[in-house]
């Protein structure tokens, strides 16, 4: 359970750890409306070789990038073979209910270059960006909702907080199952519905420890004269510089070779 | 006038019976913490000692009493956060104390409340990370570090704030010994070489006799204080508060007890050996 690679930072100095994080982010929601923008194999083929860019610009070994994908694994494979069986068209093989047409296999193909596009993407914007600094680079973004009262400070506090205490609480978690384990709580075996019933044991515990954890942390907080947004400085200063403006002319011509693509070729979905 | 003046503080939390509040966590305590001093403060639990610790960076204010820090008096609340840049308070539980994912920028969330200008917060985190001998894990994640490296790391976050005093929470309770022991010295040497004020609330007496001055609480108060060679040879008292003594301590007032001529308790373990020698000859 511990060995969670997803949404974890690897500190580094690589050309992708440099790049503000704020462009990051906006990049990132940029490559995830034309990863959906695709429509045939040479705009998606753009797409992965731009991904696959960063992956190696990033300097982080492969096999992280492995074990993020580990965890989805399972949805790449459902909602691929449900593509494969809705596909729509003259079917070029048919058994009882299930049916594959051409379409099928180009929206299977799709579906799964897409998803595992997208886990990479966003493991490579977690592992090379500090909590800390995605957390500044939101606030630094939501900055204009503060004209509307929205507590921007606040929120990213709240988000920077919560991804400081997953490894704990996940550690916390093991340790109380353990701890029921060992007083015969059976967690294995059963049905659906006495296995969720054999989570109530953990999650109470777990609940009870995490707002007594939150009562610590506030006073921990306090003693170090936290005392809202306002006034605070940072340490570490974000700034736009050239990498940045190279990055976002990287992703304008993907963008762009994506477009021209997707008018000049025919779509295969 | 002394750094921390503690001036007859009652304090309880909200148990009130009939007007009158049940029972004082902090009961008439007066107590002066002079610039510099090492002072430990025992006691079993509950007897108020983590209270009188919240006290004294305005986390908790008194019911009745002052305390005064460098001339503020707590209670006045345009002074609070002056107050608590000057006493730092490290908790008990290393986890919790910690609020950011990598460890410089754990350290840095103290003088970025205070507003201090990045590259001096740049500077006092290094420091800070310097002091508390952790330079080397600055970036690392401080979920894969020992009890008693995060620990130091909650103390460089508090240095980083550039208080006076420092004062501790049982900031071993949680930890192993050699954990125990990496906090101490650190402590120790925070004491020694810089001159800092140091309030150790601890239980155990081990820690308490490298101490300055020992304070003894009981019930939410002061049942005795001085010097550790002056409190740690009243063992009966001691032990009337559900208290132990150090173990060289315990021997000599057993072997007092048989008749053997004994003058100066022993604190640690050379001072017992160098006694039992002198106590053969």
């Amino acid at each position: 359970m511990r060995d969670v690679a997803f949404g974890q930072y690897f500190p580094g100095s690589s050309l992708v750890h440099r790049l503000d994080p704020r462009a990051k982010i906006l990049m990132f929601i940029a490559y995830i409306v034309i990863i959906f923008c695709t429509f045939n194999y040479a705009a998606l083929g753009i797409t992965t070789a731009f991904t696959a860019l960063f992956l190696i610009l990033s300097g982080i070994s492969p096999k992280f990038y492995f074990k993020s994908l580990k965890v989805i694994i399972f949805i790449v494979i459902f909602t691929s073979l449900l593509n494969l069986f809705y596909g729509s068209g003259a079917p070029i093989w048919q058994w009882w209910i299930f049916r594959i047409t051409p379409n099928g296999i180009h929206r299977a193909v799709f579906v799964t270059v897409r998803i595992i596009c997208l886990i990479l993407a966003s493991s490579c914007l977690t592992f090379t960006t500090s909590p800390t600094e995605l957390t500044d680079a939101i606030e630094r973004l939501m900055k204009p909702l503060k004209a509307v009262r929205f507590p921007v400070h606040e929120i990213a506090m709240m988000m920077s907080l919560a991804l400081r205490f997953v490894p704990t609480l996940l550690e916390e978690t093991d340790k109380i199952m353990q701890a029921q384990k060992a007083r015969g709580a059976d967690m294995e075996s059963g049905n659906l519905f006495k296995r969720v019933k054999a989570l109530i044991p953990i999650l109470i515990p777990l609940f009870v420890s995490a707002f007594r954890r939150a009562y610590d942390v506030a006073t921990a907080m306090e003693c170090r004269c936290y005392r809202g947004g306002a006034g605070r400085t940072r340490m570490k200063q974000i700034h736009l510089a050239a990498r940045d403006v190279i990055a976002f002319v990287t992703l304008a011509l993907v963008i762009g070779g994506v477009i021209v693509c997707n008018s000049l070729m025919s779509g295969v979905l | 006038m002394s750094f921390i003046s503690i001036q007859d503080v009652f304090f309880s939390y909200d148990e009130v019976e009939e007007g009158k509040p049940v029972r004082n966590a902090v009961d008439g305590v007066s107590l002066d913490i002079e610039r510099g001093e090492f002072v430990a403060v025992i006691g079993h639990n509950g007897c108020g000692k983590s209270t009188l610790a919240k006290q004294l960076n305005a986390m908790l204010l008194p019911d009745s009493g002052k305390v005064i820090v460098d001339g503020d008096d707590t209670s006045v609340e345009e002074k609070t956060f002056d107050i608590r840049e000057k006493v730092g308070l490290v908790l008990q539980n290393p986890d919790n104390q910690l609020v950011a994912s990598i460890v410089e920028e754990d350290v840095a969330f103290g003088p970025e409340n205070l507003g201090v200008a990045p590259d001096e917060i740049r500077r006092r985190v290094d420091e800070a990370l310097k002091a508390v001998d952790m330079y080397e894990y600055r970036t690392h994640a401080p979920f894969k570090l020992s009890g008693g490296q995060k620990q130091r790391i909650a103390i460089a976050g508090i240095l980083a704030i550039r208080p006076q005093c420092i004062v501790l929470d049982e900031p071993t309770a949680m930890l192993d010994p050699s954990g125990r022991e990496e906090v101490i010295s650190t402590l120790l040497r925070l004491n020694r070489e810089q001159q800092m004020t140091v309030v150790l609330i601890t239980h155990f007496m081990d820690e308490a006799v490298l101490a300055d001055r020992v304070v003894v609480m009981d019930s939410g108060r002061i049942v005795t204080q001085g010097t550790p060679e002056t409190v740690f040879s009243q063992v009966e008292l001691l032990k009337r508060h559900r208290l132990d003594v150090p173990q060289s301590a315990e021997l000599a007032y057993k072997l007092r007890g048989c008749g053997l001529k004994i003058d100066k308790i022993p604190l640690t373990q050379e001072d017992c050996v160098a006694m039992l020698e002198e106590a053969m000859r």
